[in-house]
C-alpha cells in the first residue's frame, strides 16, 4: 500500500517536473492577440463600438475590457469569428452600438458642397479629397461607409448610397438542399 | 503522332448531327442592337459614343479600359439610341452598361484596312488586336492580345489550335472549320508568326471527320510543313484547353500558371478566324457563329451580329412549344438565362432551348456515399466529394487546400454522381465566396493602412504644430527683448538674436524681467503675427481676372444653394 | 431551375445498392445448396427488421421516407449481417444486431453516407462480444432439414440435441485443436486432415459460398460499382501473409487458400471492405486500408481468441480512414507532388 502510494507520488513529482521544464523550455510566444482581432474587424473605423477606431477596439477586446458584440459593420459573422478566436460565447449584436446594415458608400452632392473641409477632417481613412472652399468628392474605392462624414456636413450634402450588386460582385448562392418527399399526384 | 491521355472525363450523348445538316446561315441584322460594353474578362470598356451619335459598322464604341480589357465595336451602322443599363446574358439577370443602336439598314462599314503585323512591333500588334476587340471565342472570352506574349525565351514550342469542341449540341466550331478552313489557317499563320511557334497542332475530336478533312486540306493547300491536324479521341472535356494541351503534348499546365511558360499556347479556331478578319481584312470582332440547338424544330448555325437579341435568333430555329428555358453554352457548362431578351455576346457559342423532356430536372438529392465516381470522372484529378464536403460546410480554407481552384467546372462530377448532388453548384458557391472574402479583406487592409497613415500624419502634424508654436513664441520673445534692449541701451550693441532665442526656447521661465513691460512687447509681437497671418492665404492673391470671376460665380451659386439647402435640412440636424 | 450540367448519367444510389444485392445472390445460392434454407430465413428477418428500423428513424428524423427507404442501403446492411452471422443463430440475435446496425451504427452517426463504421461489422462485433455462445452456432456438415432449422432459429428445439446438430467453423475448429491441451502433437495438417468439416481448400461447403461471393464480387468490379483496389489489396495481403507464415511454420499456421476461402474473407473482400461510406477513398488509400484489414484479420485469426477477425479488423481500420485519406491525396492535374495538400 505504502509502496503504491510512493510510486504514484513519485510519478506525480517526475511528471510535474517534466511538464514544468517543458513549459519553460518550449514557451510559445503568444501571437499578438490585438493583431488577430484587428484582422477580423472590418476596418470601417466608424467608432460605433465606442472606441476611436478598429485597432483601439481590438486592443480593448484583447485586454478583456470590451465585449465582442459592439461592431455593427462586422455584423453577426464578425461576432462569430471573434467568439471563435477569443473562446467566448456568441452573443447577438448589442443594440446600443447600432444595427447591421448593407454596406453603403458616401456620395457628396457636388452641387450643394460648400467646400468647408469638415468632412475631410472627419474621414478616418482620407477617402475624401478637396480643399477649403473647393468642392469635395469621395474616392469610392477607399470609402469604408463609416458615416462619420454625414453628421459633420453643415449643408447635409452627403448621402450614404448602398452598394448595389453588379455583374462582377454577384455571387453564386448556396445550393438549396431540397429533399422533398415524393408526392403522388 | 503520339497522343496522350487525360484522366477522367465522360461520354454523354453528343446530339451534334441535327445542327450540322445545313450550312451556316447569316442571321439578318435586327433593327435594334444592344451591345454590352463588358464582353470579356477584364475591365469594362469606356463608352466612346453617346445617344444621338451616328456610328458605322465596325466603329469602336467602347475603348479598352487599360490593357486587361478589350474594345467593343458597333455591329452595324446606325444611330446610338442610348447608352444605358440593360439586362445581360448572365445567370444573375443583372444589368450592365450597353450601347443601344438603331440600325439604319445600310450596313455601312468603316474604312477597312489590313494591318501589316510584320512591319509593326509585337506590342503594336497586341494593341491593334485589343482595339479590334478580339477575345477567345471558345466561351472563356479572355482577351487574345494578353495571350500573345511568348513565354520564357522568345519562342514557343507548340501552338495549339482548339477545334475539339467537346460539349454536346455545340457545332459552331465544326461548321466554321468545314466552311472557312482557309481563313482559320490564315489566322493560325498570324498566331504562329507572332508567337514564333515551332510547330502548330490543330486538335479536333474524331467525331468531326469533315472538319478534320477540311482543315487538313487547308493546311496542305497552304503548304504549311509545320502544321498538323490531329484527330483526338472524343471524350468530354477533351476541348478544355488544359486537357487538349495534355492530349496533344503530354504537358500539364497547372492552375494559375501561364501555359507559355511550358512552351505551349492554345487558341480556339473561332479566335484564329477572328484574328484573320481583324488583321488581314481590317474587320474588328462584330459577329460570331452561334449554334442554335436543343428543343428547336430547325437546329442550325448562324453568323450573328453581336448585340442581336437571343429571342430573335431563337425564333429563326423555331423553338418547340414546351421550351421552358434558354441556356447559353452547352448542356455541361452553359448558364441558364433569366430571360430571352438578352443580346448575343462574344461568349455566346450556343443557344440551347431546353425542355423538361430534354433536360429533366434532377432527381432528389441524396447524401454523398463517397463512392468515388466523381473522382474517377474528374479530368483535373481532384477529389470532388472532399471539395463538396468542405464547400457545403463552408470550410473554404480546406477546400482551397484540396485545390478547389483547379476545378474547371466541367460538370463531369455532377454528371456521374449517383446521389444527384449539384456538386458544381457547391464549387461555384465556394469560389465566389472566397473571391468576395478576398476582395473584402483587401479593402479592409487598405482601410487599415489608410487609417494608420492618417493617425501617423495627425500625430506628426500635432508635433509640428507644437514645435512651430514654440519656435514662434520664442522668436516673438526674442524680438521683444531685442526691441527693449535697443530702447533701453541705445549705445550698446544689439544682443545677438540667436542666443536669447535659444535661451528662451529652452528655459522661458528663467527669462529675466529686465524691462518695465516685456509682456506688452510680447502682445505687440503676437498681434503683428496675427496680422501677418491674415494676409497669408496664398490662393487669394495674384488671381487672374478669370479666376476672380469664377470665384464670384461660385460664391453666388453657393449663396443660392445655401438658401435652398437650409429649408431641406432635417429637423434634428 | 437547376444549373449546369443539365445532363446526368442514369445512375442512382438505389441502382448501386440493388446491384450489390444482386451480386450477393451467387454466394447465397451456394449457401442454400450446402446448408439449407435457414440463411434465407435469416435474410428475410434481417431485411424486415432493417426496413422497419430505417422507417422508424427516418420518420423520427423528419426525412422523406419514400426516397430513403427505397435507396436499398438498409437492405445491403441487413443482408451482410445475415450472411456474416451463423445461419442457426436465434432469431432475436439477428433482429437485435440489425437494429443496432441501423439505429446506432448508421443513424446515430448521421445516416446514409455519414457513418464512420461499417454498420454490419459494428453489429457483428457487438454480438460476438455479448453472445459468443450463439455466434458459434454454425451448421454441421450433415444437412439439417428446414423444419429443424426453423425450430433452432426460433428456439423451439430442445437444447440438448442442439450441440449435435451444430459445430464450429473450420477456422474455429483449427484454433481449438491447435490451442487444446495436447497441442504439442497437433499440427495444422493433422487438425485439418481429421476434421470432417474440411473440404478441398477450406471448410466443406464454405469454400463454395466463398467462391459464389468471388463471382458476385468480380461482377461488381465489372459493373464499376467497386474498384479493383480494395478486394485485390485485401486478398493479396491475406494470401501473402498466410503463405509466408505457413511456409515458415507449416505446423502452426494455416495456408493461404484456407484463409482466403475460409470464414468471411471473400464476403469481406468484395462486400464489406468495399463499403464506400466507411472505407478509404483515394486509390492509394484503398490499398492501404484493405491491406490493413487483411493484416489485422490474419493476426486476429492466428493469435486472437475470436473465430474470425474480420469485423474487428474492419472497425479498427475504419478509425484510420480520415488519416489514410488525408495522407494519400492523389496528385492533382498539373501539380507535382503526390499527396500534398499544399502548394506554393
Amino acid at each position: 500500500m505504502l509502496a503504491a502510494l510512493l510510486v504514484m507520488a513519485l510519478g506525480a513529482v517526475v511528471l510535474g517536473a517534466v511538464l514544468g521544464f517543458a513549459a519553460v523550455k518550449f514557451r510559445v510566444e503568444g501571437d499578438p492577440l490585438t493583431e488577430k482581432i484587428d484582422a477580423i474587424l472590418p476596418q470601417t473605423q466608424c467608432g460605433q463600438c465606442g472606441f476611436p477606431g478598429c485597432k483601439p477596439y481590438a486592443a480593448a477586446m484583447a485586454k478583456g475590457e470590451a465585449d465582442i458584440n459592439q461592431c455593427p459593420p462586422g455584423g453577426d459573422e464578425g461576432i462569430r469569428k471573434l467568439a471563435d478566436l477569443l473562446g467566448r460565447e456568441y452573443k447577438p449584436l448589442s443594440a446600443e452600438h447600432g444595427v447591421e446594415k448593407p454596406k453603403a458608400l458616401a456620395v457628396i452632392d457636388e452641387q450643394r458642397c460648400i467646400g468647408c473641409t469638415l468632412c475631410i477632417q472627419a474621414c478616418p481613412v482620407d477617402a475624401i479629397v478637396g480643399a477649403a472652399k473647393q468642392m469635395h468628392t469621395v474616392i469610392a474605392v477607399q470609402c469604408t461607409g463609416c458615416e462619420l462624414c454625414v453628421p459633420v456636413c453643415p449643408v447635409d450634402c452627403i448621402d450614404m448610397v448602398p452598394v448595389a450588386e453588379n455583374i462582377t460582385t454577384w455571387k453564386w448562392k448556396y445550393p438549396v438542399v431540397a429533399i422533398k418527399p415524393v408526392t403522388t399526384h | 503522332m503520339q497522343l496522350f491521355d487525360f484522366n477522367g472525363g465522360v461520354t454523354p450523348d453528343y446530339h451534334k448531327e441535327a445542327s450540322t445538316q445545313s450550312p451556316i446561315a447569316v442571321s439578318p441584322a435586327p433593327t435594334f442592337l444592344v451591345i454590352p460594353l463588358h464582353q470579356s474578362i477584364g475591365g469594362t470598356p469606356r463608352p466612346l459614343v453617346s445617344a444621338g451619335d451616328r456610328v458605322l459598322k465596325g466603329q469602336r464604341i467602347g475603348a479598352a479600359d487599360g490593357d486587361m480589357s478589350s474594345a467593343i465595336h458597333a455591329s452595324t451602322s446606325g444611330h446610338v439610341v442610348a447608352v444605358e443599363m440593360r439586362r445581360m446574358p448572365h445567370p444573375s439577370g443583372l444589368s450592365a452598361l450597353c450601347v443601344v443602336i438603331k440600325a439604319d439598314g445600310r450596313d455601312e462599314w468603316i474604312a477597312r484596312q489590313s494591318f501589316d503585323y510584320r512591319s509593326h512591333t509585337a506590342a503594336e500588334t497586341r494593341d491593334y488586336l485589343r482595339d479590334a476587340g478580339v477575345v477567345g471565342l471558345g466561351g472563356a472570352v479572355f482577351p487574345t492580345h494578353l495571350k500573345m506574349s511568348p513565354g520564357k525565351g522568345d519562342k514557343l514550342d507548340t501552338l495549339i489550335i482548339n477545334g475539339a469542341e467537346c460539349e454536346p449540341f455545340i457545332t459552331c466550331d465544326d461548321l466554321l472549320m468545314r466552311e472557312r478552313a482557309e481563313a482559320i489557317i490564315q489566322g493560325v499563320v498570324i498566331l504562329r508568326d507572332l508567337l514564333a511557334a515551332g510547330r502548330v497542332l490543330v486538335g479536333i475530336e474524331d467525331n468531326k471527320p469533315q472538319a478534320v478533312a477540311a482543315m487538313t486540306a487547308a493546311v496542305q493547300a497552304g503548304g504549311h510543313q509545320d502544321m498538323a491536324v490531329v484527330a483526338v479521341p472524343t471524350r468530354y472535356p477533351a476541348g478544355g484547353a488544359k486537357q487538349l494541351i495534355r492530349v496533344l503534348t503530354g504537358i500539364e499546365v497547372p492552375h494559375g500558371k501561364r501555359s507559355t511558360d511550358y512552351g505551349v499556347q492554345c487558341f480556339n479556331v473561332g479566335t484564329a478566324h477572328a484574328i484573320h478578319e481583324a488583321i488581314n481584312l481590317g474587320q474588328p470582332l462584330i459577329s460570331r457563329i452561334v449554334t442554335v440547338a436543343g428543343n428547336v424544330a430547325a437546329p442550325r448555325n448562324y453568323e450573328v451580329l453581336l448585340g442581336t437579341s437571343m429571342e430573335a435568333l431563337l425564333t429563326q430555329s423555331q423553338p418547340l412549344p414546351d421550351t421552358d428555358r434558354l441556356i447559353m453554352g452547352g448542356p455541361m457548362m452553359g448558364v441558364s438565362l433569366p430571360s430571352k431578351d438578352v443580346p448575343v455576346v462574344k461568349a455566346t457559342n450556343c443557344i440551347l432551348a431546353g425542355s423538361k423532356k430534354l433536360f429533366p430536372p434532377p432527381p432528389p438529392e441524396m447524401p454523398c456515399i463517397r463512392c468515388g465516381e466523381c473522382a474517377t470522372a474528374c479530368p483535373a484529378d481532384l477529389q470532388p466529394f472532399e471539395l463538396y464536403w468542405f464547400s457545403r460546410a463552408k470550410i473554404f480554407g480546406k477546400a482551397q487546400e484540396y485545390h478547389l481552384f483547379d476545378c474547371i467546372e466541367c460538370g463531369c462530377c455532377s454528371y456521374v454522381c449517383p446521389s444527384h448532388i449539384p456538386l458544381v453548384d457547391y464549387y461555384r458557391f465556394a469560389k465566389s465566396e472566397i473571391w468576395a472574402n478576398e476582395s473584402e479583406k483587401a479593402a479592409a487592409d487598405q482601410a487599415r493602412e489608410q487609417y494608420e497613415f492618417r493617425q501617423l500624419r495627425e500625430a506628426r502634424e500635432a508635433q509640428e504644430k507644437a514645435a512651430r508654436l514654440a519656435a514662434r513664441t520664442a522668436a516673438g520673445r526674442a524680438a521683444a527683448t531685442n526691441a527693449l534692449a535697443v530702447a533701453s541701451d541705445a549705445t550698446s550693441d544689439a544682443t545677438p538674436a540667436a542666443a536669447p532665442v535659444a535661451k528662451s526656447a529652452t528655459t522661458p521661465a528663467t527669462e529675466p524681467a529686465q524691462t518695465p513691460s516685456p509682456q506688452a512687447a510680447l502682445i505687440a509681437a503676437a498681434l503683428e503675427r496675427a496680422r501677418a497671418q491674415q494676409v497669408q492665404p496664398a490662393n487669394t492673391t495674384n488671381l487672374t481676372p478669370e479666376q476672380q470671376a469664377e470665384i464670384a460665380a461660385i460664391e453666388a451659386r453657393r449663396a443660392q444653394i445655401r438658401a435652398q439647402a437650409h429649408p431641406h435640412l432635417p429637423p434634428d440636424d | 431551375m437547376n444549373n449546369s450540367p443539365y445532363l446526368r448519367q442514369a445512375a442512382s444510389v438505389q441502382s448501386v445498392m440493388l446491384r450489390v444485392l444482386l451480386a450477393l445472390l451467387p454466394g447465397i445460392a451456394a449457401y442454400v445448396w450446402f446448408f439449407g434454407a435457414a440463411i434465407v430465413l435469416q435474410i428475410v428477418l434481417a431485411s424486415l427488421t432493417a426496413l422497419a428500423a430505417e422507417a422508424l428513424v427516418l420518420h423520427l428524423r423528419g426525412k422523406p421516407l419514400a426516397i430513403f427507404l427505397t435507396d436499398g442501403s438498409a437492405l445491403v446492411t441487413a443482408w451482410l449481417i445475415a450472411l456474416s452471422f451463423p445461419p442457426l443463430a436465434p432469431w432475436w440475435l439477428v433482429v437485435l444486431a440489425t437494429l443496432i446496425a441501423i439505429i446506432v451504427a448508421k443513424h446515430l452517426y448521421g445516416g446514409l453516407g455519414q457513418n464512420p463504421f461499417n454498420p454490419a461489422m459494428v453489429a457483428f462485433a457487438l454480438m460476438i462480444v455479448a453472445y459468443p455462445q450463439f455466434m458459434s452456432r454454425w451448421p454441421g456438415t450433415d444437412a439439417i432439414d428446414f423444419a429443424t432449422q426453423w425450430q433452432i432459429i426460433f428456439g423451439l428445439h430442445a437444447n440438448q440435441t442442439l450441440d449435435a446438430l451444430t459445430m464450429a467453423t473450420p477456422l474455429d475448429a483449427l484454433r481449438t485443436a491447435l490451442h487444446s491441451t495436447n497441442a504439442t502433437t497437433v499440427t495444422v495438417a493433422s487438425a485439418l486432415a481429421h476434421n470432417p468439416a474440411i473440404g478441398l481448400m477450406a471448410g466443406r461447403g464454405w469454400e463454395w459460398v466463398a467462391a459464389g461471393h468471388l463471382v458476385g464480387g468480380l461482377w461488381l468490379v465489372q459493373q464499376r460499382i467497386i474498384t479493383w483496389h480494395l478486394p485485390t489489396a485485401f486478398l493479396a495481403t491475406l494470401f501473402l501473409l498466410a503463405g509466408l507464415a505457413s511456409t515458415i511454420n507449416p505446423s502452426e499456421f494455416a495456408g493461404p487458400l484456407f484463409h482466403l476461402f475460409g470464414g468471411g474473407a471473400m464476403l469481406a473482400a468484395f462486400f464489406i471492405v468495399t463499403d464506400p461510406v466507411s472505407a478509404a477513398t483515394t486509390p492509394y488509400g484503398k490499398l492501404i486500408f484493405a491491406a490493413g484489414v487483411a493484416l489485422l484479420t490474419w493476426i486476429i485469426r492466428s493469435f486472437g481468441a475470436y473465430p474470425d477477425g474480420i469485423a474487428f479488423a474492419v472497425l479498427l481500420m475504419n478509425i484510420a480512414v480520415p488519416l489514410i485519406d488525408m495522407a494519400t491525396q492523389p496528385r492533382v492535374f498539373g501539380h507535382k507532388k503526390n499527396g500534398s495538400n499544399h502548394h506554393g
